[in-house]
């Protein structure tokens, strides 16, 4: 047959269309080099290359959480739990060392198994319940930090220190810092891994694609046969794990759990998954362009601590103001999208 | 063409919830064939595909596929047993490549990474085997919505489907589009699969299909071969004629219309791109103007406009003789103008308020929210619309979700005559509810014209139209082509005769 042969150009070019997508994530990394320049500009010694490796040294556990977090944004869904499973998990790595006299490397393994299990069951809770991810992971972010609070309300050293010394090792150390050198710790390295991992997932497997399904009209990927229960319940495992890690993390980085660490840290996620050009109605966004965002809250902590005589909060004003300012961007973008399409 | 069925249906039945569905349809498909499912809105085709499909479960009747009988528990089953369906609305996450939504969930992998070089090959090959030529790299958003439906067929397709379900799937494709899907049903067909094709462009289902079965008000009306069955026939089947079903309406005011009275409503060339060619229309007082013709021909857009529910882009509308300016739904309203929509379950009633709360919606509305309406006076005028509609149950705290279609549509009427309109619209007031409830509502709409009021009426079936009706504008293809004066015209034969006329000045 084909008499007839229909061809049709997409209505944008393939040009335009690739920089559309990539308009937020390139204003992210636009904003990183501006505050970049300015540190630079501003502040001795804001050249030197540990500045930039600080910023995976102090956020590596920021940044596990916001992988985990992309994922569940990028299938629709939202988890608030995080922020309070990562200190139950610190909390847990100390307990079980301390209290339990269970060896570290199993307490860990313990703690990540749990995080998992407990992403699986919120996810089946809303599937299978249509819950509101916004509701059902307030469970967590409630029941876990009070449950941090019972096992302790004030800091607690971990046991096994030797074992918790390995996340600061220096697994790579380029002369002195004085002299311009920089080093990066075993931590920094496993956030490294799960960015690259992610990004794998997301790209090339068809549990990835079809987070980006879900998150593009979950009743279509329900009808066009695809499995959208393993996909929603998957999503809030990765984010589990990612909590649980990041709380690993923390403890290798301090070799203490504090009960009230990570308070809003699920906020701070979202904040760098949004800002990294993730649309929060979900089935758009990269995971690199998660790391951008997490570098932008780094950065912006950086300057104010050269600054030296500015609050903390200075961080969050800025970051509200980003925020804003992303996701005017992205309703912007999606408009001119509707209206270029007939 | 193999004479033993793929799919034989036999009795089917289906119940909601006081309203027969389908009451004892019978449907055969044989391989290879295209086979029409006809019949207006309501009379059971959606019903009857989503039995088919899975989506619902029969209350009675067997189903057969490939001589065994299934019973399915949910469209996947259905799939997995090779029913495939094209929905009218494109089910394709257009975030995604075009190559991504042919495949997902089947993409071709090395190890356990997709390959994305060979689905995009594969994709091209598909689109290329269906005459589509695509960058199939390009997300799917960046093309129209007809590109997107006809992806949405090239998977289905792909699935390996002995049965493939076409639910309406040309209403936004243009002629060439057409072509092309069409091309591909017929290719199909000879390589044995077997489609049901519902669609409400007669001109295509006549191209295109070998069987047609006609359903009417949930019951079979028939099976024919095409060619034994012309135009006329078939519209004749669809729109039925059951008179004597229903009790003869008797307008208690003939003829009332004063001759040399100015209308209240006149429509000059008012029309909207795309939704109904600019047309001409007046309403007078105390008159009943029936809007007559098939599905999608137009009738309800025609009704929008003048109730400013749909913003016109051509002609005016005269008020009284004066041009009304800015209309849309709250000035139509303070012009004295009530729409009763068609889907009174989306756009009209609130399902968890109750009976006289929904009455009361529209006139406590005209009123301004600081002016509630006092609870005696709402009390009696809910009591009264109660018993004068004869609603049942006649419980004004009962959650209108509750009530059958038919009661719910009296609550709605009820609504609009409290605010005591001077022209009354009514898309569809008689859809899918019972015998009695239709003869209730019909007898209202002659009261009220017989009081003065003038009434827009839209239905699909041209008893009730031609019964009501002083004067009938017929539509075919989004567009006026006659308005019917005189009684001798004023009859189901003479509608249908311009409705297939109509179609030939093309």
């Amino acid at each position: 047959m084909s008499t007839h042969q229909l061809t049709e150009r997409p209505s944008r070019s393939m040009l335009f269309d690739g920089l559309a997508r990539y308009i937020p994530i390139g204003a992210t990394v636009a904003l990183l080099l501006a505050l970049y320049g300015g540190g630079v500009a501003n502040y001795p010694k804001f050249d030197s290359p540990q500045v930039i490796a600080k910023l995976f040294i102090d956020n590596a556990p920021l940044l596990v959480i916001a992988v985990g977090m992309t994922f569940v944004i990028l299938s629709g869904g939202i988890d608030l739990s995080v922020g309070s499973v990562m200190a139950f998990a610190t909390m847990a790595c100390a307990w079980l060392t301390v209290d339990a006299g269970i060896s570290a490397p199993l307490a860990v393994a313990l703690v990540l198994a749990f995080g998992t299990a407990w992403g699986l069951l919120i996810g089946a809770v809303i599937h299978y319940f249509d819950v509101q991810p916004f509701i059902a992971t307030l469970v967590g972010l409630f029941l876990f930090r009070g449950l941090t609070l019972q096992i302790s309300d004030t800091d607690v050293s971990m046991r096994d220190v030797e074992f918790f010394q390995w996340g600061m090792v220096h697994a790579v150390d380029v002369g002195e810092i004085r002299d311009g050198g920089f080093w990066l710790p075993n931590l920094s390295f496993v956030a490294f891994a799960v960015v690259i991992v992610a990004f794998t997932v997301l790209h090339y497997t068809r549990f990835g694609r079809g987070v980006y399904a879900v998150g593009g009209s979950e009743s279509s990927a329900l009808l066009m046969g695809l499995p959208v229960a393993r996909t929603k319940i998957g999503v809030y495992a990765v984010s589990g794990f990612c909590a649980a890690l990041a709380g690993v993390l923390a403890a290798f980085a301090t070799k203490s759990a504090n009960p009230l660490a990570n308070v809003g840290a699920e906020l701070d996620a979202i904040a760098a998954v949004v800002i990294g050009g993730t649309l929060l109605t979900g089935g758009a966004g990269f995971v690199l362009g998660t790391v951008a965002g997490v570098m932008v809250w780094g950065m912006l902590n950086t300057l104010i601590a050269f600054q030296g005589n500015l609050s903390s909060w200075w961080a969050r004003i800025a970051m509200g103001v980003l925020l804003l300012a992303f996701i005017l961007l992205q309703r912007v973008l999606a408009r001119s999208g509707e209206k270029r399409r007939t | 063409m193999s004479d033993d069925p793929i799919v034989q249906m036999t009795g089917i039945r289906k119940d909601f919830t006081g309203v027969r569905a389908l009451d004892g349809v019978d449907f055969t498909l044989r391989p290879g064939e295209i086979h029409a499912v006809m019949g207006e809105n309501g009379a059971g085709k959606s019903t009857l595909i989503k039995v088919l499909t899975g989506v619902h479960a029969p209350d009675a009747g067997r189903i057969r596929l490939d001589g065994r009988p299934v019973g399915f528990h949910g469209p996947a089953a259905a799939q997995a047993a090779g029913i495939s369906t094209v929905y009218q609305e494109v089910n394709l996450t257009d975030n995604l490549s075009v190559a991504e939504n042919l495949f997902a969930g089947r993409e071709p992998r090395r190890g356990p990474f997709i390959d994305f070089r060979a689905m995009r090959r594969k994709a091209k090959a598909l689109l290329d085997d269906i005459g589509l030529d695509l960058n199939v790299a390009a997300p799917l958003s960046s093309y129209s919505i007809a590109m997107q439906q006809l992806v949405a067929i090239a998977r289905a397709i792909d699935v390996e489907a002995k049965v493939l379900i076409l639910d309406e799937p040309t209403s936004s494709l243009d002629r060439d589009e057409v072509e092309v899907l069409l091309g591909v049903m017929r290719r199909l067909a000879a390589q044995g699969t077997a489609m049901v094709f519902i669609s409400h462009f007669l001109d295509q289902v006549y191209e295109i299909c070998d069987r047609m079965t006609v359903l009417r008000n949930g019951r079979l009306v028939g099976e024919w071969a095409t060619a034994d069955l012309p135009e006329n026939e078939l519209i004749g089947h669809m729109l039925g004629r059951e008179a004597a079903e229903l009790e003869q309406i008797e307008r208690t005011v003939a003829g009332h219309r004063v001759a040399d009275e100015a209308p209240l409503a006149s429509a000059a060339g008012l029309g909207r791109k795309g939704s109904i060619a600019p047309y001409d229309l007046d309403v007078h007082r105390g008159e009943v103007v029936g809007l007559a013709g098939l599905l999608g021909s137009g009738r309800t857009e025609t009704v929008r406009l003048i109730a400013g529910a749909d913003r016109a882009d051509s002609g005016e509308l005269r008020l009284d003789g004066a041009k009304a300016s800015g209309h849309n739904p709250r000035t139509a309203a303070a012009r004295g103008i009530a729409f009763c929509p068609e889907n009174r379950k989306t756009e009209g009633l609130v399902g968890d308020l109750t009976v006289g709360e929904n009455m009361i919606l529209a006139m406590q509305a005209a009123r301004g929210w600081a002016r509630s309406v006092p609870a005696a006076r709402r009390d009696r005028l809910v009591a009264e619309f109660i018993e004068k509609l004869d609603i049942r149950p006649a419980d004004p705290d009962m959650p209108v979700k509750n009530l059958s279609g038919g009661n719910q549509q009296k609550v709605l009427l009820a609504r609009w005559m409290l605010v005591e309109p001077r022209l009354l619209i009514l898309d569809e007031p008689t859809r899918g509810i019972d015998v009695g409830a239709k003869a209730d509502i019909q007898r209202l709409v002659a009261e009220l014209s017989g009081e003065g009021m003038a009434v827009l009426f839209v239905s699909a079936e041209l008893d009730e139209v031609t019964r009501l009706s002083d004067r009938i504008a017929v539509l075919r293809d989004r567009e006026l082509i006659a308005v019917l004066e005189s009684e001798s015209e004023r009859t189901v034969e003479h509608i249908v005769d311009t409705i297939v006329a109509g179609g030939r000045h093309e």
